[in-house]
Protein backbone atom coordinates (compact mmCIF):
# COMPACT_ATOMS: atom_id res chain seq x y z
CA UNK A 1 0.00 0.00 0.00
CA UNK A 2 1.20 3.69 0.57
CA UNK A 3 3.66 2.57 2.99
CA UNK A 4 4.90 0.29 -0.08
CA UNK A 5 5.27 3.38 -2.29
CA UNK A 6 8.91 5.50 -2.65
CA UNK A 7 8.52 9.06 -1.03
CA UNK A 8 9.33 10.61 -4.34
CA UNK A 9 6.28 8.80 -5.97
CA UNK A 10 4.35 9.89 -2.96
CA UNK A 11 5.71 13.49 -2.87
CA UNK A 12 4.13 13.65 -6.35
CA UNK A 13 0.38 12.15 -5.97
CA UNK A 14 0.50 14.27 -2.63
CA UNK A 15 1.03 17.73 -4.42
CA UNK A 16 -0.88 16.49 -7.33
CA UNK A 17 -4.05 15.73 -4.41
CA UNK A 18 -3.97 18.25 -2.02
CA UNK A 19 -3.49 21.38 -4.72
CA UNK A 20 -6.03 19.83 -6.70
CA UNK A 21 -9.16 21.26 -4.81
CA UNK A 22 -7.59 24.74 -3.59
CA UNK A 23 -6.17 25.16 -7.22
CA UNK A 24 -9.61 24.71 -8.75
CA UNK A 25 -11.28 26.59 -6.48
CA UNK A 26 -8.96 29.48 -6.46
CA UNK A 27 -9.23 29.19 -10.80
CA UNK A 28 -13.14 29.01 -10.92
CA UNK A 29 -13.44 31.76 -8.24
CA UNK A 30 -10.75 34.16 -8.60
CA UNK A 31 -8.49 33.49 -11.75
CA UNK A 32 -11.25 32.96 -14.51
CA UNK A 33 -13.40 35.76 -13.26
CA UNK A 34 -10.55 38.48 -13.51
CA UNK A 35 -9.69 37.28 -16.74
CA UNK A 36 -13.57 36.75 -17.65
CA UNK A 37 -14.12 40.45 -16.25
CA UNK A 38 -11.43 41.55 -19.06
CA UNK A 39 -13.08 40.21 -21.34
CA UNK A 40 -16.71 41.69 -20.92
CA UNK A 41 -15.41 45.18 -20.15
CA UNK A 42 -14.54 44.78 -24.27
CA UNK A 43 -18.16 43.73 -24.98
CA UNK A 44 -21.72 45.09 -24.86
CA UNK A 45 -23.53 42.78 -22.31
CA UNK A 46 -27.13 43.09 -20.09
CA UNK A 47 -25.85 40.35 -18.12
CA UNK A 48 -28.44 37.54 -19.06
CA UNK A 49 -29.10 37.65 -22.84
CA UNK A 50 -26.92 34.59 -24.77
CA UNK A 51 -25.78 37.98 -27.57
CA UNK A 52 -22.25 39.61 -26.50
CA UNK A 53 -21.43 42.11 -28.88
CA UNK A 54 -17.86 43.31 -29.69
CA UNK A 55 -17.56 47.09 -28.14
CA UNK A 56 -13.90 47.44 -28.24
CA UNK A 57 -12.46 50.40 -25.96
CA UNK A 58 -15.97 52.02 -25.97
CA UNK A 59 -16.93 50.85 -22.52
CA UNK A 60 -13.54 52.56 -20.89
CA UNK A 61 -14.54 55.78 -22.75
CA UNK A 62 -17.83 56.08 -21.82
CA UNK A 63 -16.51 55.43 -18.14
CA UNK A 64 -13.44 58.07 -18.28
CA UNK A 65 -15.89 60.44 -20.21
CA UNK A 66 -18.72 59.56 -17.51
CA UNK A 67 -19.10 63.05 -15.38
CA UNK A 68 -21.29 60.51 -12.64
CA UNK A 69 -18.25 58.28 -12.54
CA UNK A 70 -15.96 61.08 -12.03
CA UNK A 71 -18.08 62.82 -9.71
CA UNK A 72 -18.54 59.69 -7.65
CA UNK A 73 -14.70 58.85 -7.61
CA UNK A 74 -14.47 62.33 -6.31
CA UNK A 75 -16.33 61.30 -3.27
CA UNK A 76 -13.60 59.04 -2.65
CA UNK A 77 -11.60 61.94 -1.47
CA UNK A 78 -13.39 62.80 1.19
CA UNK A 79 -12.89 59.41 2.47
CA UNK A 80 -9.38 59.77 1.80
CA UNK A 81 -9.06 63.00 3.82
CA UNK A 82 -10.76 61.03 7.02
CA UNK A 83 -8.28 57.87 6.38
CA UNK A 84 -5.27 60.37 7.10
CA UNK A 85 -7.05 61.31 10.33
CA UNK A 86 -8.02 57.97 11.37
CA UNK A 87 -3.97 57.11 10.38
CA UNK A 88 -2.82 60.18 12.62
CA UNK A 89 -5.44 58.99 15.77
CA UNK A 90 -4.31 55.37 15.53
CA UNK A 91 -1.03 56.15 15.88
CA UNK A 92 -1.63 58.33 18.76
CA UNK A 93 -3.37 55.75 20.88
CA UNK A 94 -0.67 53.55 19.55
CA UNK A 95 1.78 55.74 21.18
CA UNK A 96 -0.24 56.41 24.45
CA UNK A 97 -1.03 52.20 24.94
CA UNK A 98 2.74 51.32 23.75
CA UNK A 99 3.68 53.29 27.70
CA UNK A 100 3.24 52.10 30.92
CA UNK A 101 -0.37 52.41 31.63
CA UNK A 102 -3.12 50.85 33.82
CA UNK A 103 -5.53 48.48 31.80
CA UNK A 104 -3.81 49.20 28.70
CA UNK A 105 -4.94 45.79 27.06
CA UNK A 106 -8.47 46.64 28.20
CA UNK A 107 -8.38 49.92 26.26
CA UNK A 108 -6.69 47.95 22.92
CA UNK A 109 -10.01 46.14 22.91
CA UNK A 110 -12.51 48.56 23.39
CA UNK A 111 -10.60 50.70 20.22
CA UNK A 112 -10.69 47.75 18.74
CA UNK A 113 -13.85 46.49 19.16
CA UNK A 114 -15.96 48.70 16.05
CA UNK A 115 -13.77 46.69 13.32
CA UNK A 116 -14.77 43.19 14.52
CA UNK A 117 -18.32 44.69 14.38
CA UNK A 118 -20.73 43.92 11.60
CA UNK A 119 -20.51 46.14 9.20
CA UNK A 120 -24.90 45.90 8.32
CA UNK A 121 -25.67 46.74 12.10
CA UNK A 122 -23.16 49.48 12.43
CA UNK A 123 -24.39 51.09 9.02
CA UNK A 124 -28.03 50.82 10.79
CA UNK A 125 -26.80 51.90 13.92
CA UNK A 126 -25.32 55.38 12.98
CA UNK A 127 -28.42 55.84 10.78
CA UNK A 128 -30.19 56.10 14.46
CA UNK A 129 -27.52 58.37 15.52
CA UNK A 130 -27.40 60.76 12.34
CA UNK A 131 -31.27 60.63 11.91
CA UNK A 132 -32.39 64.45 11.58
CA UNK A 133 -35.19 64.63 13.99
CA UNK A 134 -34.37 62.01 16.65
CA UNK A 135 -30.91 61.19 15.95
CA UNK A 136 -29.23 60.74 19.06
CA UNK A 137 -26.40 62.67 18.12
CA UNK A 138 -29.06 65.89 17.05
CA UNK A 139 -30.51 65.06 20.28
CA UNK A 140 -27.36 66.25 22.04
CA UNK A 141 -27.09 69.20 19.69
CA UNK A 142 -30.21 70.80 20.96
CA UNK A 143 -29.42 69.68 23.96
CA UNK A 144 -26.30 72.13 24.01
CA UNK A 145 -28.45 74.79 22.60
CA UNK A 146 -26.91 74.50 19.21
CA UNK A 147 -30.05 73.74 17.31
CA UNK A 148 -28.43 75.56 14.25
CA UNK A 149 -25.89 72.59 13.48
CA UNK A 150 -28.84 69.82 14.15
CA UNK A 151 -29.00 69.46 10.42
CA UNK A 152 -30.42 66.24 7.95
CA UNK A 153 -27.03 64.84 8.33
CA UNK A 154 -27.61 62.30 5.51
CA UNK A 155 -29.58 64.55 3.42
CA UNK A 156 -27.36 67.30 2.82
CA UNK A 157 -25.38 66.68 -0.35
CA UNK A 158 -22.16 68.67 1.68
CA UNK A 159 -22.41 66.82 4.71
CA UNK A 160 -23.35 63.21 3.47
CA UNK A 161 -19.77 62.14 2.89
CA UNK A 162 -18.35 63.36 5.58
CA UNK A 163 -20.52 61.51 7.88
CA UNK A 164 -19.91 58.66 6.21
CA UNK A 165 -16.19 58.94 6.13
CA UNK A 166 -16.71 59.76 10.27
CA UNK A 167 -18.33 56.24 10.30
CA UNK A 168 -15.18 54.63 8.64
CA UNK A 169 -13.11 56.45 10.74
CA UNK A 170 -14.87 54.87 13.76
CA UNK A 171 -14.94 51.42 12.33
CA UNK A 172 -11.59 51.64 11.05
CA UNK A 173 -9.05 53.21 13.98
CA UNK A 174 -8.78 50.31 15.74
CA UNK A 175 -6.86 48.44 13.15
CA UNK A 176 -4.52 50.92 12.23
CA UNK A 177 -3.73 51.25 16.43
CA UNK A 178 -3.19 47.66 17.01
CA UNK A 179 -0.91 47.35 13.64
CA UNK A 180 1.16 50.50 14.87
CA UNK A 181 1.15 49.25 18.50
CA UNK A 182 2.65 45.82 17.50
CA UNK A 183 5.35 47.88 15.53
CA UNK A 184 6.16 50.03 18.37
CA UNK A 185 6.07 47.23 20.86
CA UNK A 186 9.09 45.41 18.72
CA UNK A 187 11.03 48.65 18.86
CA UNK A 188 13.14 48.26 21.29
CA UNK A 189 12.74 49.93 25.06
CA UNK A 190 16.24 50.61 25.36
CA UNK A 191 16.49 52.69 22.39
CA UNK A 192 14.13 55.28 23.67
CA UNK A 193 15.27 54.81 27.31
CA UNK A 194 18.82 55.77 25.58
CA UNK A 195 18.04 58.90 24.02
CA UNK A 196 15.78 59.98 27.37
CA UNK A 197 19.15 59.50 29.13
CA UNK A 198 21.32 61.71 26.82
CA UNK A 199 18.76 64.14 27.62
CA UNK A 200 15.98 64.00 25.48
CA UNK A 201 12.42 64.81 26.16
CA UNK A 202 9.57 61.96 25.87
CA UNK A 203 8.48 64.02 22.45
CA UNK A 204 12.01 64.39 20.85
CA UNK A 205 12.69 60.63 21.48
CA UNK A 206 9.20 59.65 19.81
CA UNK A 207 10.02 61.93 17.00
CA UNK A 208 13.79 61.05 16.23
CA UNK A 209 14.20 58.04 17.66
CA UNK A 210 11.02 55.53 17.91
CA UNK A 211 8.98 56.94 14.96
CA UNK A 212 12.32 56.52 12.32
CA UNK A 213 12.17 53.18 13.56
CA UNK A 214 8.74 52.39 11.96
CA UNK A 215 8.08 54.37 8.86
CA UNK A 216 7.87 51.12 6.88
CA UNK A 217 4.41 50.04 9.09
CA UNK A 218 3.51 53.88 8.65
CA UNK A 219 3.86 53.54 5.12
CA UNK A 220 2.19 50.33 5.34
CA UNK A 221 -0.92 51.84 6.89
CA UNK A 222 -1.13 54.62 4.91
CA UNK A 223 -1.24 52.52 1.88
CA UNK A 224 -3.46 50.20 3.26
CA UNK A 225 -6.04 53.35 3.89
CA UNK A 226 -5.32 54.47 0.14
CA UNK A 227 -6.39 51.15 -1.03
CA UNK A 228 -9.66 50.92 1.37
CA UNK A 229 -10.41 54.70 0.62
CA UNK A 230 -10.88 53.62 -3.65
CA UNK A 231 -12.70 49.84 -2.20
CA UNK A 232 -15.28 52.29 0.03
CA UNK A 233 -18.86 50.16 -0.42
CA UNK A 234 -20.73 48.71 2.59
CA UNK A 235 -21.74 52.24 4.02
CA UNK A 236 -23.20 54.03 1.21
CA UNK A 237 -24.66 51.02 0.16
CA UNK A 238 -26.45 50.10 3.06
CA UNK A 239 -27.27 53.67 4.58
CA UNK A 240 -27.64 56.39 1.35
CA UNK A 241 -28.08 54.34 -1.84
CA UNK A 242 -25.61 56.79 -3.16
CA UNK A 243 -28.24 59.64 -2.53
CA UNK A 244 -29.30 61.85 -2.04
CA UNK A 245 -29.36 61.81 -5.75
CA UNK A 246 -25.68 60.35 -6.21
CA UNK A 247 -24.23 63.11 -3.70
CA UNK A 248 -22.54 59.88 -1.89
CA UNK A 249 -21.96 57.50 -4.44
CA UNK A 250 -18.64 56.39 -4.51
CA UNK A 251 -16.63 54.04 -7.54
CA UNK A 252 -17.50 51.09 -6.13
CA UNK A 253 -21.09 51.82 -5.33
CA UNK A 254 -21.69 53.07 -8.94
CA UNK A 255 -19.72 49.88 -10.42
CA UNK A 256 -22.79 47.64 -8.53
CA UNK A 257 -25.43 49.44 -9.77
CA UNK A 258 -24.19 49.77 -12.96
CA UNK A 259 -24.40 46.04 -13.17
CA UNK A 260 -26.94 45.15 -11.33
CA UNK A 261 -29.54 48.31 -11.79
CA UNK A 262 -28.41 48.99 -15.14
CA UNK A 263 -27.75 46.28 -16.42
CA UNK A 264 -24.26 47.24 -18.29
CA UNK A 265 -22.40 44.98 -17.64
CA UNK A 266 -19.52 45.80 -20.06
CA UNK A 267 -18.98 49.59 -18.70
CA UNK A 268 -18.98 48.04 -14.63
CA UNK A 269 -16.72 45.71 -15.82
CA UNK A 270 -14.74 48.43 -17.46
CA UNK A 271 -15.16 50.45 -14.21
CA UNK A 272 -14.08 46.76 -12.36
CA UNK A 273 -10.81 46.87 -14.48
CA UNK A 274 -9.94 50.41 -13.99
CA UNK A 275 -10.57 50.25 -10.44
CA UNK A 276 -8.01 47.03 -9.50
CA UNK A 277 -5.36 48.73 -12.55
CA UNK A 278 -5.72 51.86 -9.60
CA UNK A 279 -4.96 49.64 -6.78
CA UNK A 280 -2.19 48.03 -8.54
CA UNK A 281 -0.62 51.35 -9.61
CA UNK A 282 -0.83 52.14 -5.68
CA UNK A 283 1.10 48.95 -4.35
CA UNK A 284 3.46 49.30 -6.74
CA UNK A 285 4.34 52.71 -5.94
CA UNK A 286 4.32 50.94 -2.29
CA UNK A 287 6.95 48.66 -3.87
CA UNK A 288 9.19 51.32 -4.74
CA UNK A 289 8.96 53.69 -1.93
CA UNK A 290 9.53 50.54 0.31
CA UNK A 291 12.31 49.56 -1.46
CA UNK A 292 14.27 52.85 -1.42
CA UNK A 293 13.56 52.63 2.54
CA UNK A 294 15.52 49.55 2.34
CA UNK A 295 18.49 50.66 0.27
CA UNK B 1 8.76 54.99 33.26
CA UNK B 2 9.11 58.32 34.28
CA UNK B 3 5.79 58.85 34.49
CA UNK B 4 4.65 58.20 37.97
CA UNK B 5 1.36 55.78 38.66
CA UNK B 6 -1.44 58.53 39.29
CA UNK B 7 1.28 61.46 38.13
CA UNK B 8 -0.76 64.07 36.03
CA UNK B 9 0.78 62.62 32.71
CA UNK B 10 -1.30 59.56 33.16
CA UNK B 11 -4.20 61.00 34.71
CA UNK B 12 -4.43 62.89 31.13
CA UNK B 13 -3.87 59.33 29.38
CA UNK B 14 -6.89 58.04 30.91
CA UNK B 15 -8.69 60.91 30.19
CA UNK B 16 -8.18 61.11 26.87
CA UNK B 17 -8.78 57.67 26.53
CA UNK B 18 -11.24 57.09 28.63
CA UNK B 19 -12.97 59.61 25.97
CA UNK B 20 -11.96 57.37 22.73
CA UNK B 21 -13.64 54.88 24.80
CA UNK B 22 -17.01 56.85 25.44
CA UNK B 23 -17.03 57.67 20.91
CA UNK B 24 -16.59 53.99 20.60
CA UNK B 25 -19.35 53.22 23.21
CA UNK B 26 -21.98 55.85 22.50
CA UNK B 27 -23.76 54.21 19.72
CA UNK B 28 -24.24 51.05 21.20
CA UNK B 29 -25.21 52.53 24.72
CA UNK B 30 -28.00 54.45 22.76
CA UNK B 31 -29.23 51.02 20.85
CA UNK B 32 -29.49 49.37 24.43
CA UNK B 33 -31.43 52.22 25.87
CA UNK B 34 -34.37 52.14 23.41
CA UNK B 35 -33.93 48.35 23.04
CA UNK B 36 -35.58 48.25 26.22
CA UNK B 37 -38.48 50.53 25.65
CA UNK B 38 -42.44 49.94 24.50
CA UNK B 39 -43.49 51.78 21.42
CA UNK B 40 -45.40 54.34 23.55
CA UNK B 41 -42.59 54.65 25.90
CA UNK B 42 -40.07 55.25 22.93
CA UNK B 43 -42.25 57.72 21.58
CA UNK B 44 -42.62 59.56 24.85
CA UNK B 45 -39.22 59.99 26.11
CA UNK B 46 -36.03 61.24 25.27
CA UNK B 47 -33.60 58.71 23.26
CA UNK B 48 -31.05 59.16 25.97
CA UNK B 49 -33.76 58.15 29.13
CA UNK B 50 -33.34 54.93 30.53
CA UNK B 51 -35.83 52.40 30.19
CA UNK B 52 -38.68 51.40 33.04
CA UNK B 53 -36.89 48.13 32.82
CA UNK B 54 -34.04 46.42 31.62
CA UNK B 55 -36.41 42.86 32.30
CA UNK B 56 -39.19 44.05 28.91
CA UNK B 57 -37.71 41.32 26.17
CA UNK B 58 -40.70 42.53 24.38
CA UNK B 59 -38.81 43.53 21.34
CA UNK B 60 -36.28 40.89 21.06
CA UNK B 61 -38.97 38.52 21.27
CA UNK B 62 -40.81 39.75 18.44
CA UNK B 63 -38.03 40.73 16.28
CA UNK B 64 -36.66 37.00 16.58
CA UNK B 65 -40.03 36.38 15.13
CA UNK B 66 -40.80 39.16 12.79
CA UNK B 67 -37.42 39.33 11.58
CA UNK B 68 -37.17 35.30 11.17
CA UNK B 69 -33.47 35.58 12.75
CA UNK B 70 -33.71 31.90 14.24
CA UNK B 71 -33.86 31.09 10.85
CA UNK B 72 -30.82 33.82 9.80
CA UNK B 73 -28.83 32.45 12.72
CA UNK B 74 -29.20 29.13 11.37
CA UNK B 75 -28.16 29.37 8.13
CA UNK B 76 -25.26 31.50 9.32
CA UNK B 77 -23.59 28.82 11.29
CA UNK B 78 -24.30 26.62 8.72
CA UNK B 79 -22.01 28.60 6.27
CA UNK B 80 -19.61 29.33 9.02
CA UNK B 81 -19.35 25.77 10.11
CA UNK B 82 -18.74 24.09 6.55
CA UNK B 83 -17.08 27.06 5.35
CA UNK B 84 -14.43 27.12 7.99
CA UNK B 85 -13.75 23.20 8.09
CA UNK B 86 -13.00 22.86 4.74
CA UNK B 87 -11.00 26.25 4.76
CA UNK B 88 -9.09 24.80 7.59
CA UNK B 89 -8.47 21.27 5.69
CA UNK B 90 -6.92 23.14 2.27
CA UNK B 91 -5.25 25.92 3.93
CA UNK B 92 -3.34 23.14 5.85
CA UNK B 93 -2.70 20.91 3.32
CA UNK B 94 -1.41 23.77 1.02
CA UNK B 95 0.69 25.22 3.75
CA UNK B 96 2.00 21.48 3.90
CA UNK B 97 3.03 21.19 0.32
CA UNK B 98 4.29 24.53 -0.32
CA UNK B 99 6.23 24.70 2.93
CA UNK B 100 8.13 20.88 2.91
CA UNK B 101 7.78 20.73 -0.86
CA UNK B 102 9.56 21.70 -3.60
CA UNK B 103 8.12 21.26 -7.47
CA UNK B 104 8.41 22.61 -10.68
CA UNK B 105 5.17 24.81 -10.46
CA UNK B 106 5.50 26.01 -6.77
CA UNK B 107 6.34 29.88 -7.57
CA UNK B 108 3.46 30.33 -9.81
CA UNK B 109 1.03 28.86 -7.68
CA UNK B 110 2.73 31.13 -4.81
CA UNK B 111 2.21 33.45 -7.25
CA UNK B 112 -1.56 32.85 -8.09
CA UNK B 113 -2.60 33.33 -4.70
CA UNK B 114 -0.38 36.92 -4.14
CA UNK B 115 -1.91 38.42 -7.30
CA UNK B 116 -5.17 37.55 -6.62
CA UNK B 117 -4.94 38.97 -3.28
CA UNK B 118 -4.26 42.30 -5.06
CA UNK B 119 -8.34 42.19 -6.87
CA UNK B 120 -10.86 43.18 -4.41
CA UNK B 121 -13.49 41.06 -4.30
CA UNK B 122 -16.41 43.37 -4.57
CA UNK B 123 -15.26 43.94 -8.19
CA UNK B 124 -14.34 40.59 -9.55
CA UNK B 125 -18.50 39.72 -8.48
CA UNK B 126 -19.68 41.34 -11.95
CA UNK B 127 -18.18 38.33 -13.80
CA UNK B 128 -17.63 35.57 -10.56
CA UNK B 129 -21.72 35.96 -10.73
CA UNK B 130 -21.92 34.50 -14.10
CA UNK B 131 -19.76 31.73 -12.90
CA UNK B 132 -22.38 31.10 -9.88
CA UNK B 133 -25.01 31.38 -12.17
CA UNK B 134 -23.49 28.46 -14.40
CA UNK B 135 -22.64 26.22 -11.46
CA UNK B 136 -26.39 26.38 -10.65
CA UNK B 137 -25.32 27.55 -7.08
CA UNK B 138 -27.79 30.66 -7.27
CA UNK B 139 -30.01 31.08 -4.54
CA UNK B 140 -28.13 28.05 -2.78
CA UNK B 141 -26.46 27.98 0.63
CA UNK B 142 -23.52 26.48 -1.07
CA UNK B 143 -23.24 29.85 -3.12
CA UNK B 144 -21.80 31.64 0.38
CA UNK B 145 -20.17 28.39 1.09
CA UNK B 146 -17.70 27.84 -1.86
CA UNK B 147 -17.16 31.89 -2.55
CA UNK B 148 -15.62 31.76 1.33
CA UNK B 149 -13.82 28.01 0.62
CA UNK B 150 -10.55 28.45 -1.21
CA UNK B 151 -7.63 29.80 0.79
CA UNK B 152 -6.30 32.94 0.50
CA UNK B 153 -2.75 34.76 0.57
CA UNK B 154 -3.22 35.89 4.49
CA UNK B 155 -3.44 32.55 5.71
CA UNK B 156 -0.92 30.69 3.08
CA UNK B 157 1.72 33.02 5.32
CA UNK B 158 -0.24 32.41 8.72
CA UNK B 159 0.47 28.83 8.00
CA UNK B 160 3.63 29.00 6.47
CA UNK B 161 5.44 30.99 9.15
CA UNK B 162 4.08 27.91 12.04
CA UNK B 163 5.32 25.47 9.65
CA UNK B 164 8.61 26.88 9.79
CA UNK B 165 9.03 26.89 13.34
CA UNK B 166 8.15 22.98 13.40
CA UNK B 167 11.42 20.79 13.25
CA UNK B 168 12.23 18.92 9.72
CA UNK B 169 13.50 16.40 12.14
CA UNK B 170 9.99 15.00 13.23
CA UNK B 171 8.96 14.62 9.45
CA UNK B 172 12.48 12.35 9.59
CA UNK B 173 12.43 10.40 12.15
CA UNK B 174 8.40 9.54 11.04
CA UNK B 175 9.81 8.89 7.46
CA UNK B 176 12.66 6.67 9.58
CA UNK B 177 9.85 4.75 10.73
CA UNK B 178 8.12 4.13 7.21
CA UNK B 179 4.99 6.42 7.45
CA UNK B 180 3.80 7.22 4.85
CA UNK B 181 3.63 11.39 3.80
CA UNK B 182 0.09 11.90 4.37
CA UNK B 183 0.54 10.36 7.86
CA UNK B 184 2.71 12.84 8.82
CA UNK B 185 0.30 15.43 7.38
CA UNK B 186 -2.47 13.95 9.64
CA UNK B 187 -0.55 13.02 12.99
CA UNK B 188 2.55 15.71 12.78
CA UNK B 189 1.77 18.99 10.85
CA UNK B 190 -1.68 19.27 11.34
CA UNK B 191 -2.19 18.95 15.17
CA UNK B 192 0.97 21.37 15.55
CA UNK B 193 -0.08 23.72 13.36
CA UNK B 194 -3.30 24.04 16.24
CA UNK B 195 -2.19 27.81 17.75
CA UNK B 196 -2.20 28.72 13.91
CA UNK B 197 -5.46 27.18 13.22
CA UNK B 198 -7.26 28.59 16.04
CA UNK B 199 -6.34 32.17 14.77
CA UNK B 200 -7.55 31.43 11.67
CA UNK B 201 -10.70 29.75 12.25
CA UNK B 202 -11.84 32.80 14.76
CA UNK B 203 -11.04 35.30 11.81
CA UNK B 204 -12.63 33.35 9.06
CA UNK B 205 -15.74 32.62 11.89
CA UNK B 206 -15.69 36.63 12.04
CA UNK B 207 -15.13 37.54 8.32
CA UNK B 208 -18.21 35.59 7.04
CA UNK B 209 -20.60 36.46 9.94
CA UNK B 210 -20.24 40.37 8.78
CA UNK B 211 -19.88 39.27 5.11
CA UNK B 212 -23.52 41.04 3.41
CA UNK B 213 -22.48 41.45 0.03
CA UNK B 214 -22.26 37.60 -1.12
CA UNK B 215 -25.28 36.79 -0.06
CA UNK B 216 -27.58 40.16 -0.69
CA UNK B 217 -25.85 39.04 -4.12
CA UNK B 218 -26.35 35.29 -4.28
CA UNK B 219 -28.79 34.37 -1.98
CA UNK B 220 -31.86 36.69 -2.48
CA UNK B 221 -34.36 34.05 -1.40
CA UNK B 222 -36.53 34.40 1.96
CA UNK B 223 -35.88 30.97 3.62
CA UNK B 224 -31.62 31.75 2.43
CA UNK B 225 -31.39 35.01 4.68
CA UNK B 226 -28.12 35.04 7.12
CA UNK B 227 -27.62 38.10 9.37
CA UNK B 228 -26.63 40.50 7.39
CA UNK B 229 -29.45 40.34 5.02
CA UNK B 230 -31.82 39.53 7.39
CA UNK B 231 -30.92 42.80 9.14
CA UNK B 232 -31.34 44.72 5.85
CA UNK B 233 -34.76 42.83 5.08
CA UNK B 234 -36.37 43.63 8.07
CA UNK B 235 -35.12 47.35 8.15
CA UNK B 236 -36.60 48.21 4.68
CA UNK B 237 -39.87 47.17 6.55
CA UNK B 238 -39.71 48.84 9.84
CA UNK B 239 -36.76 51.40 9.83
CA UNK B 240 -39.16 53.84 11.40
CA UNK B 241 -39.54 51.65 14.52
CA UNK B 242 -36.57 52.46 16.34
CA UNK B 243 -37.02 50.48 19.68
CA UNK B 244 -37.70 47.29 17.53
CA UNK B 245 -34.71 48.25 15.09
CA UNK B 246 -32.20 48.49 18.35
CA UNK B 247 -33.40 45.65 19.19
CA UNK B 248 -32.51 43.61 16.20
CA UNK B 249 -29.22 45.41 15.78
CA UNK B 250 -27.96 44.21 18.91
CA UNK B 251 -29.10 40.82 18.36
CA UNK B 252 -26.51 41.03 15.10
CA UNK B 253 -24.14 42.59 16.73
CA UNK B 254 -23.88 41.26 20.18
CA UNK B 255 -22.89 37.19 19.36
CA UNK B 256 -19.69 38.72 17.23
CA UNK B 257 -18.34 40.73 20.30
CA UNK B 258 -18.96 38.02 22.48
CA UNK B 259 -17.01 35.79 20.32
CA UNK B 260 -14.19 38.61 19.74
CA UNK B 261 -14.26 39.60 23.44
CA UNK B 262 -13.54 35.57 24.58
CA UNK B 263 -11.26 35.18 21.63
CA UNK B 264 -9.19 38.54 21.75
CA UNK B 265 -5.53 36.83 21.81
CA UNK B 266 -6.25 34.87 18.41
CA UNK B 267 -7.92 37.88 16.87
CA UNK B 268 -4.85 40.12 17.63
CA UNK B 269 -2.82 37.36 16.48
CA UNK B 270 -4.42 37.37 12.84
CA UNK B 271 -4.80 40.96 12.53
CA UNK B 272 -0.60 41.61 13.40
CA UNK B 273 0.10 38.31 11.66
CA UNK B 274 -1.76 39.40 8.39
CA UNK B 275 -0.42 43.02 8.22
CA UNK B 276 2.86 42.83 9.17
CA UNK B 277 3.89 40.29 6.05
Amino acid sequence: MVGNMSYGLQKRILIILFLLVPIALLATFALYPAAYLVYLSFMTWDGFSPEKTWAGLANYKEVFESKEVWAAFGHNFVYLGWGLLQNALGLAFALLLNSRLKGRNAYRVMLFMPYIMNGVAVAYMFNYVFNSEYGSFNTLLRGMGLDSLAISWFGSPKAVNHVLGFITLWKFMGLNMVIYLAALQSVPSEIEEAARIDGASRFQAILHVVLPNITKVIELNLFLTIIGTLEIFDLPFILTGGGPLGASDTFLTKTVATAFKFNNFGMASAMSVTLIAAVVVVLSVQRLVTRRWSN
Amino acid sequence: MTAKRFGPVSLIKHAILWAAVAMIVFPPYVLVLNAFKSKEEFSQTSVFKLPDSFLNFDNFVSVMTRAHLDRAYRNTVIIIAVAVIGNVALGTMVAYILGRFDFKLKKAVMGAYIAVSFVPTITTQVATFTVVHNLHLYNTLWASIVLHLGTNVLQIFIYLQFLSNIPKELDEAAMMEGASLFRIYRTIIFPLLAPATATIVIIKTIDIYNDMFIPYLYMPAQKLTVVSTSLMNFSSERSTEWELMSAAILMIMVPIVALYLFFQKYVFAGIVNGAVK
